[in-house]
């Protein structure tokens, strides 16, 4: 305190005395601006980067392998004739995202309806407390639970209860595999509730109060009311979130690569081992034979990116009106 | 459509809503209960303090990965704080500057990058031998690195916000007192700011201790304790993954046990900063 009064005495008087004290000032400051916008500018290059960098190490891939390395089924590491496909991982990782995405949106935009519009006020911070361990958890804790936990529930109850009835349609049909697709669609469900949750729970946040009241006044049950009066202006919201959801659930790794069981390879069933362009990389980047597979797996990782980031692009879109006018607490 | 049939469908679909709720916390709960019961059981003082031993000999530890974390989170906020607050500060207070929108998109965008997907990227540039990149290694530093690059938008993010809350008419004060808008800005407003910006800093420490996907191939893993910056490190969230694929029994034993001890490390921290926040700025956990 002391000391800022003494400095603030002495460039008062250097102002006072000589115009030549107010342009170092302004020279100070516009250094310290400069340094401020530098730093800033970094996590910017650093994107851009991203792209050369992940195109760089890519390009043995992409010139040996063209478009076709989109559309190949191939994953031949033998040196003689090494040819490589993402096909079966680009469709592995869509499927997860997808049939994860459809269970946890309606759950989520549900769970996020009923805290705000039904349950009473005091349940509300419990509920949010619950996200937001949720979303705490490592992916990796996740993936211990599912491999443990999850995976042989599934292989030894669900299975079962599915294939008996619904065997003769190939999506519940063999192979039946202990780590599956529908293991890592059902983890990753639960890793994208939290956001879906809490994005809807904004969105449905800032819808006015008024527009309840003017529902509940005409006659509408709250059922009606959610339907004409709070999910409408939440809708771009919802959508939002649905799609950052989408972006998590594309990246998601560890706790995919632990449960899908690996399987390189597609197949109708969701009970066979699959793997995602995510888990792919997480198990064989290290290990790779050759500069041409890491070269491979540096062109899925590039694809990946290139996906997420648009995907990302669209929901921050999206989200950004009713982040906006979003009434805060 | 009777009142009757309206009441009752209303009361159906909240429901179904109710019931998508308790579904949902079935995981959690069965996750929570397996986490604790069989994370508890291995949970001792030497378990906490001794190093990895080999399969089949008894009383090895989780200790060189607990201190490997916390070197990789040390290197971490080392990279990511500075530039974090640089960025945090622009944002906050160069607002008439054109680049700050930009600046705000890209980070956003930045914060959605698959993790696994900057460990590659940091592997291409940094860890690998060859081509233009600068050639490390398996190292710490490049552990480090892909946890900063995580975490810089994060704690960029509270930043901004923690500086935004001081109200302008602070640095307007300042300004008329003959102060220079730096000195302002760095000695009125970060200082108002600095309880903020800590927590913000805890809570993306948090958010990146569990991440094992960027350290696969930058960290590499090891099982022992961390040694030189250029070395491979180990990490708690890289070593449940890899115990937890092993067919030992007494490795995931210890598997289960570090899961817990990362759990309570992560939970910990956020359930402290909550509660500092909530002590300070009062009732709804501030802007935190």
């Amino acid at each position: 305190m002391l000391m800022t009064t003494v400095q603030l005495d002495g460039d008062q008087t250097e102002n006072l005395s000589c115009s030549a004290g107010a342009s170092r000032q302004a020279f100070g400051d516009r250094v310290f601006f400069a340094v401020l916008t530098g730093a800033s500018l970094i996590a910017p290059l650093i994107l851009l980067l991203f792209v050369a960098v992940l195109a760089y190490g890519a390009w043995p891939s992409i010139r040996e392998f063209g478009l076709s390395f989109l559309t190949s089924s191939v994953w031949e590491p033998n040196p003689e004739r090494e040819r490589y496909g993402a096909f079966p991982f680009i469709v592995g990782t869509l499927i997860s995202a997808t049939l994860a995405l459809a269970l946890a949106a309606p759950a989520g935009i549900g769970i996020a309806t009923l805290v705000n519009e039904v349950l009473p006020s005091r349940l509300r911070g419990t509920a949010r407390f619950l996200i937001e361990i949720l979303a705490t958890i490592p992916s990796v804790v996740y993936g211990l639970w599912g491999v443990f936990v999850l995976a042989p529930w599934v292989s030894g109850t669900l299975q079962p209860a599915l294939a008996k009835p619904l065997g003769f349609i190939p999506v519940f049909g063999p192979p039946y595999e202990p780590r599956n697709m529908l293991c890592a669609v059902l983890i990753l469900a639960i890793m994208v509730l939290p956001i879906i949750v809490s994005v809807s729970l904004d969105a449905i946040r800032s819808v006015p109060a008024s527009y309840r009241e003017a529902a509940l006044g005409l006659g509408a049950t709250r059922w009606e009311m959610v339907r004409i009066a709070v999910w409408p202006p939440a809708r771009s919201g919802f959508i939002g979130g649905c799609i950052l959801a989408l972006g998590r659930a594309l990246g998601e790794t560890m706790a995919v690569t632990m449960v899908i069981g690996n399987g390189r390879r597609i197949s109708a069933s969701l009970f066979a081992a699959s793997d995602t362009v995510a888990s792919t990389i997480a198990n064989q980047f290290a290990e790779a034979p050759s500069d041409l597979f890491t070269a491979a797996l540096i062109e899925m990782a590039l694809l990946l990116f290139v996906v997420t980031l648009s995907v990302n692009v669209i929901a921050r879109w999206l989200i950004r009106p009713a982040a906006r006018t979003g009434a805060r607490p | 459509m009777s009142p009757v049939y309206r009441r009752w469908k209303s009361r159906l679909f909240l429901g179904l809503m109710g019931l998508a709720l308790l579904v949902c916390l079935v995981p959690l709960a069965s996750l929570l209960l397996t986490l604790v019961v069989k994370g508890g059981h291995v949970i001792s003082l030497r378990f906490l303090t001794a190093g990895w031993q080999p399969v089949g000999e008894r009383g090895g530890g989780i200790a060189h990965a607990i201190a490997g974390s916390l070197y990789l989170l040390g290197v971490a906020t080392l990279i990511a704080a500075p530039l974090g607050l640089a960025k945090g500060l622009f944002l906050a207070r160069g607002d008439r500057h054109w680049l700050t929108g930009p600046v705000r998109v890209l980070l956003d965008v930045m914060s959605g990058i698959p993790a696994i997907i900057v460990g590659v990227f940091v592997y291409t540039l940094v860890v690998r031998r060859g081509g233009f990149s600068l050639g490390t290694g398996f190292s710490l530093l490049a552990g480090g690195l892909a946890l900063a690059m995580i975490m810089l938008p994060i704690f960029a993010r509270t930043t901004e916000e923690a500086v935004r809350a001081i109200p302008p008419s602070v640095d307007e004060a300042g300004l008329a007192l003959g102060l220079p808008r730096r000195r302002v800005v760095l000695w009125i407003v970060l200082r108002s700011a600095v309880p903020a910006v800590l927590t913000g800093l805890f809570l993306a420490l948090a958010r990146v201790a569990g991440e094992a996907a960027p350290l696969l191939f930058t960290a590499f893993g090891s099982n022992a304790f961390p040694g030189s910056p250029l070395e491979p490190a180990g990490s708690l969230p890289q070593l449940l993954f890899e115990y937890a694929r092993q067919p030992f029994e007494e490795l995931v034993r210890q598997a289960w046990g570090a899961a817990l001890v990362l759990v309570a490390m992560i939970l910990a921290v956020r359930l402290l900063t909550h509660a500092y926040t909530r002590w300070r700025y009062g009732g709804h956990g501030g802007h935190a």
